[in-house]
């Protein structure tokens, strides 16, 4: 049994990571695709060359997200049969459908229109190039959906009933399924949260260009854009982020409890806990910061409301209080200094002086990864505070794992380990290089081999790998400087 | 038709259809050390930059269709083929991103061409050793993989993995021939002839090998009347395989690619006559793997009415980046 539990723990970390990792390229690249598209419609009805270039210049960085994004989500299609293979039988009949569906719709769409929109401008004209890269961000949009769904049905499970052998069979109405009580709120709060994501990198890079050189009209562009979304999206997720909370108290409240650091109940007004340290030994947060009642109000829109904790909860159906508690913490601070960064730069515009405020610049590098952690954490809340289920109150994660040898996936998992941090984190280590480069006029876009000064006739394939054409660069500083 | 049976053939369709497109590009990658670093290399990749994604995807539609239509089947054959599984997702990683970084870091391009083709060939060898490993039976109590994690590895399961990387060779060579003109065709002609006695030899030396598995193998391919059924498959085989060769050696442009592609199809006939009605051999059935009825109707839907499109915008992507490929001053 013990030998079970270790390869069980195993196989935990291994989805979480392996998942955790797939789901940062997804995040950037579904804000990054509709980015992208917004850029090129603006520039065909414009006609404006500054939209090209930043379309040029996004569009290299964002080929290599989406490779990291395509291989390591094979990964993850493959995981639910190799290590959950008793999840897949039991859930197959339900949530399998929901992700052909995922592959017939979008992925598909993605990756067939994908070589279009990175090689093909001169070679389908303007138009259809755009169609092309509308189709990609339709895709990705497609993907989050169903993917969603299943994640959600998981959470929230309806619309099914348990046939003799033990598995989850589809009942009446596919609908019951795929809009499951949490998917509206999970799917709303997760492609803000892409947006987001990727809006904070724009904003980085933006920022970063303009630290550096005031007047670059591509990194004001870019800056600007940037921050409209941090001023209005911002707002927008905290709000579905509440709405999303109260959803969650609903259907899953051992959750809500773990968020919130609720271990005993309140029958007359919940405080809301800001900081403090949850000691699950001893049921109580230490060195609790608190605001009496605040949470009550929040969660029940009364300051007197009763609020059960964990004590109502049988102790084997309980999730872990810590890390569910810190990562909640993590993300809404998080969400909280992107509103800060969203008034402060609306603050700048009424002024005029958004592109001149050095510490705003400043803060918005600070903030470029922000979006990655608060998704992370996100998801860490979700997902390890509906533990000890996979599906929720119905299939614990300890049933569901293969009949897999520890040593098994110990050695796929260190394997996992190593090739991800080398592989993506060289990715990660190119995509920072070219965001380290400013933008200029006549951009070159996915063209391959025009990386630096090497640009020997040999690795410089023919005009087919370069949407848009251009050969020569009028104004070419492409090596000017090389900051990073 | 019973339901069963119509996802059995669209499953078998997605992976015939992975095996084939994404067989090109593994090869191409397999035989990307024997290329010229330079120009050579880099038109050979850009023949498959464009699409190997679209490709790649119906490995998922392959892995996921499985999952959706016959769960059982997807919950006891991956854990069984545990370490193949791992180590062609690993391979796929680095073959994968080898199109981006190879180009963006010129410094290191030597590395990542080893990594593109070290993740092509480690793939191409695990997808061959996992449908072996399947030939071969795998172990089933009740609803779960009963045997160890090193019952794959055995003689047939080694000998299908090199078949497998001699197919792809000899697919990505003959694409090769179609996508490039000059030296760099006459050179993937001689990797053709080569790749493509290779993968004769051993799809005979495969097809000797299963009969010899099991009973029921021999029985279906070597008594009357089975025999006058499928007699057909070794024979046709035997042709396409002579004319694909006759075409590579007078200098076709794509026949020997649509030859190749129909000797793929003849061998994946050969092996679903030999593991009919099963989807786990001796194990479980494909009616007693399969999905309900109303998740096999309600994907059913979808497949009706997304493939079709899916196989139009796909030409029409192949379609646009048809011909030779592009060379400095090209259009
Ligand atoms: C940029 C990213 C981002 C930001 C700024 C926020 N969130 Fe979030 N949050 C996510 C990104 C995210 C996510 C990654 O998208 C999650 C994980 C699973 C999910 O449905 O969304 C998530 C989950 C999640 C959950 C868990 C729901 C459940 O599992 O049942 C709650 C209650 C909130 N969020 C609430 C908030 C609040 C009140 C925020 C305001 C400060 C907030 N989030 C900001
Ligand atoms: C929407 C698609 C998703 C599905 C279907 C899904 C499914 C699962 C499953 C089956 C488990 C249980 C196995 C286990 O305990 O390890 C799990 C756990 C986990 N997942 Fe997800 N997941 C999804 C998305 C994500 C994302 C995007 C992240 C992170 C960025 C994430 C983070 C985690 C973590 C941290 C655990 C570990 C929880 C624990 O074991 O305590 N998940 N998920
Ligand atoms: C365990 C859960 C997941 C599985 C099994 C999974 C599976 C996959 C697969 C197989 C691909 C490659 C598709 C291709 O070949 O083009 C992929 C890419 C992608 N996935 Fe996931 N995925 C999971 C979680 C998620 C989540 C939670 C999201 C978003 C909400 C997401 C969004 C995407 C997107 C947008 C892509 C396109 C590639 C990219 O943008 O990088 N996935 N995923």
């Amino acid at each position: 049994m013990l030998e079970n539990l270790d390869a069980l723990l195993l196989a935990r970390i291994q989805f979480a990571f392996t998942v955790s990792f797939h789901f940062f390229f997804p995040a950037f690249s579904i804000g990054l695709a509709s980015y992208l598209a917004v850029l090129e419609g603006l520039w065909l009805k414009t006609g404006k060359p500054v939209y090209l270039d930043l379309f040029k210049y996004w569009l290299k960085i964002f080929a290599i997200a989406f490779a990291m994004g395509v291989v390591s989500g094979i990964v993850m299609s493959y995981q639910f049969g190799t290590n959950w293979a008793v999840f897949s039988d039991r859930a197959g009949p339900v949530i399998g459908p929901l992700m052909a569906y995922e592959v017939l719709t979008a992925f598909f769409l993605e990756a067939g229109f994908l070589g279009v929109m990175l090689f093909g401008m001169n070679k389908v004209g303007k138009k259809l190039h755009f169609a092309a890269t509308l189709m990609v961000a339709l895709g990705t949009f497609v993907s989050a959906f169903w993917i969603l769904s299943v994640n959600s049905w998981m959470q929230t499970p309806t619309g099914y009933f348990i046939a003799e052998n033990g598995q989850f069979m589809p009942g009446e109405s596919w609908i019951d399924i795929i809009f499951n009580p949490s998917f509206p709120y999970r799917l709303v709060h997760t492609v803000m949260a892409a947006y987001l994501t990727t809006a904070f990198v724009v904003g980085a890079v933006g920022a970063w260009h303009l630290l550096k050189d005031r007047a670059n009209p591509h990194a004001r562009k870019m800056f600007s854009m940037a921050m409209w979304m941090a001023a209005i999206v911002t707002p927008l997720q905290i709000f579905a982020g509440d709405m999303h909370g109260l959803n969650t108290l609903e259907h899953q409240p051992a959750k809500v409890m773990a968020m919130e650091g609720h271990f005993q109940s309140h029958p007359e007004g919940a405080p809301l806990i800001l900081f403090g340290i949850p000691d699950s030994e001893a049921k109580t947060v230490r060195y609790a910061i608190e605001i009496p009642k605040a949470s009550s109000l929040i969660l029940k829109h009364d300051l007197n409301a009763p609020l059960a904790g964990l004590d109502t909860i049988p102790e084997d159906e309980q999730p872990p209080v810590g890390m569910v508690f810190w990562s909640f913490r993590v993300m809404v601070g998080i969400g909280f200094a992107m509103l800060g960064i969203g008034l402060w730069s609306l603050w700048g515009r009424v002024r005029g002086r958004l592109y001149e405020m050095r510490w705003l610049h400043r803060a918005a590098v600070l903030m470029g990864p922000s979006g990655f952690a608060a998704v992370l954490a996100g998801w860490i809340t979700t997902e390890v505070g509906r533990q000890p289920f996979v599906v929720y109150g119905l299939l614990r994660t300890a049933d569901a794992a293969s009949p897999l040898d520890a040593p098994a996936v110990a050695a796929s998992l260190l394997a996992f380990i190593l090739v991800y941090f080398t592989v993506f984190g060289i990715g990660v280590w190119y995509i920072l290089k070219l965001m380290g480069k400013p933008p200029k006029p006549g951009e070159l876009g996915a063209k391959r081999g025009d990386t630096g000064p090497i640009r020997t006739a040999g690795i410089t394939p023919g005009p087919m790998q370069n949407p848009g054409g251009a050969e020569t660069l009028p104004g070419d500083r492409a090596n000017e400087k090389e900051p990073v | 038709m019973d339901l069963t049976v119509i996802w059995a053939f669209i499953i078998a369709f997605a992976v015939f259809a992975y095996v084939v497109m994404d067989g090109f590009d593994l090869g191409i990658g397999i035989l990307f050390p024997t290329f010229a670093a330079g120009r050579e290399r880099d038109r050979a990749m850009n023949s498959i930059a464009p699409v190997w994604d679209g490709n790649e995807t119906w490995l998922v539609l392959g892995g996921g269709g499985l999952f959706a239509a016959f769960p059982l089947a997807y919950a006891v054959i991956l854990p069984a083929t545990y370490p193949l599984i791992i180590a062609m997702l690993l391979g796929l990683v680095f073959r994968g991103v080898a199109f981006e970084y190879r180009w963006r870091d010129p410094a290191h391009q030597k590395f990542w061409d080893m990594a593109f083709t070290g993740g092509s060939f480690v793939a191409a060898l695990a997808q061959g050793m996992t449908l072996g490993a399947l030939l071969q039976g795998i172990e089933v109590e009740g609803r779960a993989y009963a045997g160890s994690w090193w019952d794959w590895l055995t003689p047939y399961t080694l000998l299908t993995g090199l078949g497998t990387v001699a197919g792809y060779a000899l697919l990505g060579s003959t694409w090769l021939i179609w996508k490039l003109d000059g030296e760099e065709q006459a050179h993937a002609r001689k990797l053709a002839i080569r790749w493509g006695a290779a993968t004769i030899v051993l799809m005979g030396a495969v097809s000797l090998y299963n009969i010899s598995l099991n009973a029921d193998y021999a029985a279906r391919w070597l008594t009357a009347p089975e025999i006058y059924w499928v007699a057909p498959v070794p024979i046709l085989t035997g042709i396409v395989a002579i004319s694909m060769l006759r075409a590579i050696l007078k200098e076709r442009n794509s026949k020997p690619f649509w030859l190749g592609i129909a000797l793929f199809f003849l061998g994946m006939s050969g092996l679903g006559v030999t593991i009919w009605p099963y989807a786990v051999p001796e194990a479980l059935t494909i009616w007693d793997a399969a999905a309900p009825e109303r998740s096999q109707i309600f994907m059913l839907v979808g497949v009706a009415l997304t493939l079709p499109l899916i196989i139009g915008y796909t030409a029409w992507a192949y379609w646009v980046f048809r011909g030779k490929v592009a060379d400095e001053g090209y259009h």
